[in-house]
């Protein structure tokens, strides 16, 4: 195809309008070009998921990868193991601690940063670039950083000085949770970010031009324009930091080296590594998994109702 | 991409009041900036140090430079081995993407077949489940059914098309206009020639900015090469260096500077690219990923 034919196009499509597709009403090339992803959806994320419900409900155990078992139907067993398991309540309770302090922080911090962010002409790609840095790079290197910065004689106390908590934040039970609820913020909050930015951009210049007519200082226009204008990604920004608050897992294996002390910072996502993986307990460890997604999906729902128009 | 609608109009700085409040705006952005960026320059500078700080007055040290951390902890990782492990895992997966989830794109946008709805509502659905439900089945299928435990392919597997990727391709291809493909398909073109020799070309800049997109997924994961690598010759560095700092470090005579030199050789990579190709990650782009 040569840029010739291409510029002439506009003219001759008006000549003939129907689409050569519309045959059919169909262009079955788009099966075949979509196939394989479709396949690999139906491999990594249909049938897993139809699996891990399915064990759930099993007495289920790993065999060798040829062994033909018969797994027993247990009904809600494992879930009954899974709810009456002091580990898994406590560990539920700290996810509740983790989203109480990261949620509203992030959805705040975000949109107030992103505003700013929005507002400035000068440098404005380095501030984003700032922002965003610590969102594209591995946990596991930043909470290699963040373990010396907070360790008991790290940067943080040091600063700190007699200030500085005792036992430090890491090995303190009632500090675990808030330092990885903490530390998530920082790391994601750049991504946030940049979801705002892009809500914020399509807000139209003449409603904070008018309501700065009315008299509506800076406050008034970010609480009367702003806020109003991105609520539906306020509502994803809720959901998503939701969702990847109720999966942690990197943060409490490493940055508090297995959800220490005590299970203080032990999440449902570990539990399910634990035992399922270590401990050889699929079946228990599913039921985890799957009352897990439950609870997302019930505050994702509260949550998107902050979406909803009035 | 989305463009702006209203073109940016600045009233000039008349009065005080505006350019007081521009002052704030700088010194509050600024104040997060820093928060945002100093463990990075802490990382990078103790990566260096014989002794990596824990006062204030060290962050910019003038002596005890050393590649000795860099040393100490390749004498218990291979360093440049768990690089080249992450960097085949990431290209396996770039590949995958780049690829059939071009195509996908392509034809969720640009082509019309029965069930092309059904299965746009079908990706949105996915977003939401989370890997970590996914995780212990897929671990039985891909360790036991397959039989993929310690080896790249099964380390990709999971991840070999993003869908946020997917997104993206289709909202680009989405803002092409509709009458260049009714021209070619007038001309007597094949549907596979428009998308190969007019669409894909146009939309280079998306192949950029899913290139960022899916790079940092497999570099970053921790997870998935964790739990099927048990073959330290196999393991992605996230992986090593996870591993070195929660058991081997115990046991190091600095294990601090070689945390932070592993922590280090893991980040910049991914530093650098970002800030290199920053103009390819967009805000709107990020945005339609995530919301189809």
């Amino acid at each position: 195809m040569t840029a010739t034919t291409t510029r002439d196009a506009p003219e001759r499509s008006r000549r003939s309008r129907l689409p050569l597709g519309g045959l059919l009403g169909a262009q079955p090339l788009g099966l075949l070009l979509v196939l394989p992803y479709v396949l690999f959806l139906a491999a990594v994320m249909a049938w897993p998921l139809i699996q891990a419900v399915w064990i759930s409900f099993q007495d289920y155990f790993f065999t060798a990868p040829t062994a033909v078992v018969e797994h027993p139907f247990v009904g809600f067993e494992n879930y009954v193991s899974a709810i009456t398991d002091p580990q898994v309540q406590q560990s539920f309770g700290n996810i509740a601690v983790f989203l109480v302090i990261n949620v509203p922080l992030t959805a705040i911090l975000s949109l107030v940063l992103a505003s700013a962010l929005n507002k400035i002409v000068r440098f404005a790609s380095a501030y984003r670039v700032a922002f965003y840095i610590p969102y594209v790079t591995a946990s596991v290197s930043l909470i290699g950083v963040w373990m010396l910065l907070f360790s008991s004689g790290g940067l943080v106390n040091t600063i700190l000085g007699p200030l500085a908590p005792d036992p430090s934040w890491l090995v303190n039970s009632s500090l675990a949770m808030p330092s990885i609820a903490l530390y998530v913020t920082w790391k994601q909050l750049g991504f946030y970010i940049l979801l705002y930015l892009a809500a914020l951009q399509g807000i139209p210049k003449e409603l904070y031009e008018s309501a700065a007519m009315d008299g509506a200082g800076a406050v008034g226009r970010f609480r009367n324009v702003t806020v109003p204008g991105v609520r539906s990604v306020t509502a994803l920004v809720l959901i998503l930091a939701i969702i990847t608050g109720a999966n942690l897992f990197t943060e409490p294996y490493l940055l508090t080296n297995g959800g220490g002390p005590d299970g203080a910072s032990a999440t449902p996502v570990l539990l399910i590594y634990q035992k399922g993986i270590q401990q050889t307990n699929p079946d228990v460890a599913s039921a985890i998994g799957v009352l897990l997604v439950i609870g997302i999906g019930l505050l994702s729902i509260l949550a998107a109702r902050t979406g909803r128009e009035d | 991409m989305t463009p702006t609608p209203h073109p940016t109009r600045r009233r000039t700085a008349g009065h005080g009041g505006a350019r007081r409040s521009s002052v704030m705006l700088y010194v509050v952005l600024t104040v997060f900036a820093l928060a945002f960026v100093f463990p990075f320059w802490f990382m990078a500078v103790g990566a260096f140090q014989e002794n990596p700080t824990t006062s204030p007055a060290d962050l910019f040290p003038t002596g005890g430079w050393t590649l000795q951390n860099f040393t100490d902890i390749n004498s218990r990782l291979n360093l440049i081995r768990s690089l080249a492990n992450s960097l085949i895992f990431t290209l396996g997966v770039l590949a995958g993407t780049l690829t059939f989830g071009l195509v996908a794109g392509y034809s969720l946008s640009r082509l019309n077949w029965r069930g092309r709805g059904v299965l746009f509502a079908i990706m949105l659905g996915v977003q939401a489940i989370p890997f970590q439900l996914l995780m212990i089945p897929l671990y039985v299928q891909v360790t036991r059914t397959y039989g993929l435990g310690d080896s790249y392919l099964g380390m990709i597997l999971p991840f070999l098309i993003n869908t946020t990727a997917v997104f993206i391709f289709r909202q680009f291809f989405l803002s092409l206009p509709e009458s260049l493909f009714e021209a070619a398909r007038i001309d007597g073109a094949s549907e596979l020639r428009i998308m190969v020799e007019i669409a894909v070309p146009l939309v280079k800049p998306a192949i950029a900015t899913v290139a960022l997109i899916t790079f940092i997924g497999p570099w970053n994961e921790f997870l998935w090469p964790f739990l099927i690598t048990k073959n330290a010759e196999l393991q992605p560095l996230a992986v090593s260096l996870a591993n070195y700092i929660s058991n081997v470090s115990r046991t190091a005579s600095n294990p601090n500077g070689a945390i932070l030199a592993g922590a280090a050789t893991l980040a910049f990579p991914v530093v650098l690219l970002f800030v290199f190709f920053q103009r390819y990650f967009q805000a709107s782009d990020i945005s339609s990923g995530v919301k189809g």
